[in-house]
């Protein structure tokens, strides 16, 4: 930068050039970290889709060498197939996997909206001096690891666990519940770990809606139980969507809750990605699996991204 | 709003002189306390069928506790609020026959304008055919036909209004609460509105209830006027009365610009009082019934339309005459406000009409000049 004096005496001309470099290099580096941390990384995982599984390391082939120049590219790309890709396609393992993944992700963003609803709803109309406590509360949770919480929640599901001699002292079942390693323990584990995500976007939109909105649809002979689902519920649809696709993202390449919660009836893609990648050290086939995982989930994080720009052109 | 011209229209309508009439909406002996503020103290008011009502007041004054006490939206403290003689207590306000235009016109930004205005009917489990009905006449009524199909967040100021208007009438309600329904519009349409407002509650011939801090409006809408201050009723009555016979200092500043000039009563009676007045430094006569004792503190008040201002002296023994010095001019156009000070150092202030295209005025900076009133121009005020 020159002295920024000069600028201020000689007012116009260079002003706009140096502006427009400054904006230059404000936008370069987003572009810049994503390249660096997403492209590349995803640029070499598909290569590795494309390779063939070896006993080597690493275990794949081709491996590119600087050291052979352009015409040891050019004999890597001829190695390249799409074996890895027509093989998940063929075996229905993968398939249903991928369903099963997308199932289990749906059922339990559900849930977790169900879950989250009435605490965001709670939080919103709690006295405006709780709210940054009752926030707080809410990503509280985030300062403990994240395994180490999972991990507790077999120590309430398991046969002799918490929930089960809970049950048992109320008098509420006679026998033991089988819970974990159960879809159920899938269930709660995801509601649970995946809950701030969604009562934060779902606070936010309950926390705007304006209270004279629903004086009028009293006023205007709707009961609150009617004008929550005509006004309240409509006007949260934001929250709701944003939360959703926050919480189903992320599930559906879960891997720690059904690892850990899970049985062997819980199918995840992302356990068999890792089965793939550590005990069958099939480094090609596992990429391939996570390439396909990312096209799944781009779908909703586009349709997410389109939505909140317009939402935020809406609200400009 | 309102069709075309439907005329000046003459109301003899009065139906607070006359003791026979029913009470439509009545406060009893209402207080409504927050905590430890008091909104509404102890306060009694009747309002009739078909009037249009105007609550007036600065803010803080209780007016719109008082309105949405009609609503259901808060309940009294203590006392009672009767709508055509049943007790509203209890009653939520989904299930009051009263409509309410929001401040905030309080639209439903996700809904159509047309689905705003049909909500209430929906509500009532109309039949669709009679709903889609009502939803165009209340659209042709507020001239927004071709936006039935547009979002909140499209239309203008102005047009919001009109929606909210439009959804607050398409009930019928019995009674139309209006709060503060103007206050975003800018002058001119404002001014429009009003007498829209007015022709439109004659047409339908409901009763209006408006909340307003704006003295103009309040006096243009309204039958009646009730001022209020503190939670109390300082002053229930026409729009005139209330202009030309406060009964009190606060009503007399509150509406309009006012001279006020302290002073000891000199003498009563014969419908005339005569006044020490400290302001004017000179003996005011007014035509007026009082009942005081020679030597009270009343305070002189007059209108600055009701001052003559000239530059010659007035014949000897003109009663209501001062001299003065022309301190300030402020020119508004069609009028120009003449700030005189007196030899005893109170400020008057006289407007007049500026009949002729002059620029330059034939009274101006430090003129010595001469205010004069007739006896029925001003007010004395005990309080």
């Amino acid at each position: 930068m020159a002295d920024p004096l000069a600028t201020v005496e000689t007012k116009a001309p260079p002003a706009p050039a140096r502006q427009g470099s400054g904006r230059w290099l404000v936008l370069i580096v987003p572009y810049l970290w994503l390249l660096i941390f997403f492209a590349a990384p995803f640029l070499i995982v598909f290569k590795i889709s494309l390779s063939t599984a070896a006993m080597a390391i690493p275990p794949y082939t081709p491996v590119f060498d600087l050291a052979q120049g352009f015409v040891g590219l050019v004999r890597g790309i001829q190695e390249f197939a799409v074996d890895n890709y027509l093989w998940l396609v063929s075996d229905d393992l993968y398939i249903r996997a991928y369903l099963s993944s997308l199932w289990i992700a749906a059922i339990s963003t559900f849930l977790t909206l169900l879950v989250a609803y009435p605490l965001a709803y709670g939080m919103a109309r709690a006295p405006k001096g709780w709210q940054p406590t009752l926030v707080m509360l809410v990503i509280l949770p985030f300062w403990t690891s994240f395994l180490i919480r999972v991990y507790s929640w077999i120590g309430i599901l398991k046969k002799e666990g918490l929930l089960n001699q809970l049950l048992l002292y109320v008098g509420a079942i006679d026998q033991p519940l089988t819970i974990l390693n159960t879809n159920w323990a899938v269930y709660i584990g995801i509601v649970y770990s995946y809950l701030p995500f969604m009562v934060l976007p779902l606070y936010a939109a309950l926390e705007r809606l304006d209270d004279t909105l629903l004086e009028a649809a009293s006023d205007l002979g709707s009961p609150p139980s009617r004008a929550f689902w005509q006004i309240t519920f409509p006007l949260s649809l934001p929250g709701v969507i944003a939360g959703c696709f926050l919480v189903f993202i992320p599930v559906t390449g879960e891997f720690v809750i059904p690892d850990l919660l899970g049985g062997t009836g819980t199918l995840m893609i992302g356990k068999t990605l890792w089965t793939e990648f550590f005990n069958n050290r099939d480094w090609p086939l596992a990429s391939a699996v996570a390439v396909i995982l990312l096209f799944l989930l781009i779908i909703p994080i586009v349709l997410f991204q389109n939505m909140e720009q317009k939402r935020a052109e809406r609200e400009r | 709003m309102a069709g075309k011209a439907v005329g000046p229209v003459r109301r003899s309508f009065a139906p607070w002189t006359d003791p026979a009439s029913k009470p439509f909406i009545e406060f009893r002996k209402v207080t409504k306390r927050f905590g430890d503020f008091v909104a509404v103290d102890d306060l009694s008011l009747i309002i009739y069928e078909r009037e249009f009502f105007a609550l007036l007041g600065p803010s803080g004054c209780g007016k719109t506790t008082l309105m949405r006490m009609v609503a259901g939206f808060e309940g009294p403290t203590e006392g009672q609020v009767l709508l055509d003689g049943q007790d509203l207590a209890g009653v939520p306000p989904y299930r009051r026959p009263t409509n309410m235009m929001f401040q905030s016109y309080a639209l439903f930004p996700h809904m159509t304008v047309e689905a705003n205005i049909g909500f209430g009917l929906k509500q009532d489990r109309m039949a669709k055919g009679e709903i889609d009905a009502r939803v165009e006449e209340m659209l042709s009524l507020v001239k927004l036909t071709p936006f039935a199909k547009r979002k909140p967040h499209q239309l203008s100021g102005g047009q919001r209004q009109r929606v909210a208007l439009a959804r607050s009438l398409a009930k019928w309600p019995k009674v139309l609460l209006l709060d503060e329904p103007l206050g975003a519009l800018d002058k001119k349409l404002r001014e429009e509105t009003q007498f829209e407002l007015t022709d439109l509650q004659q047409k339908l011939g409901l009763t209006f209830v408006i909340v307003t801090h704006d003295q103009e409006e309040a006096m243009t809408v309204a039958d009646r006027i009730a001022v209020m201050n503190q939670g109390r009723i300082v002053q229930i009555a026409t729009p005139s009365e209330i202009y030309e016979q406060p009964n009190s200092r606060y009503v007399a500043d509150f509406i309009g610009d006012i001279n006020v000039l302290e002073g000891r009563i000199a003498s009563t009676g014969n419908g005339v009082v005569r006044l020490e007045c400290i302001g004017t430094g000179a003996t005011v006569e007014v035509d007026q019934d009082l009942t005081a004792a020679p030597g009270d503190t009343a305070w002189f008040a007059i209108r600055p339309e009701k001052i003559s201002i000239s530059l010659d002296r007035p014949q000897n023994g003109t009663i209501n005459a001062v001299e003065g010095e022309v301190w300030d001019i402020g020119y508004l156009g069609d009028v120009s406000v003449y700030h005189v000070r007196l030899p005893t150092g109170a400020t008057m202030k006289a407007t007049v009409t500026n009949r002729s295209r002059l620029v330059e005025r034939p009274i101006t900076w430090e003129d010595k000049v001469w205010l004069t009133w007739t006896r029925d121009g001003g007010v004395i005020l005990t309080k």
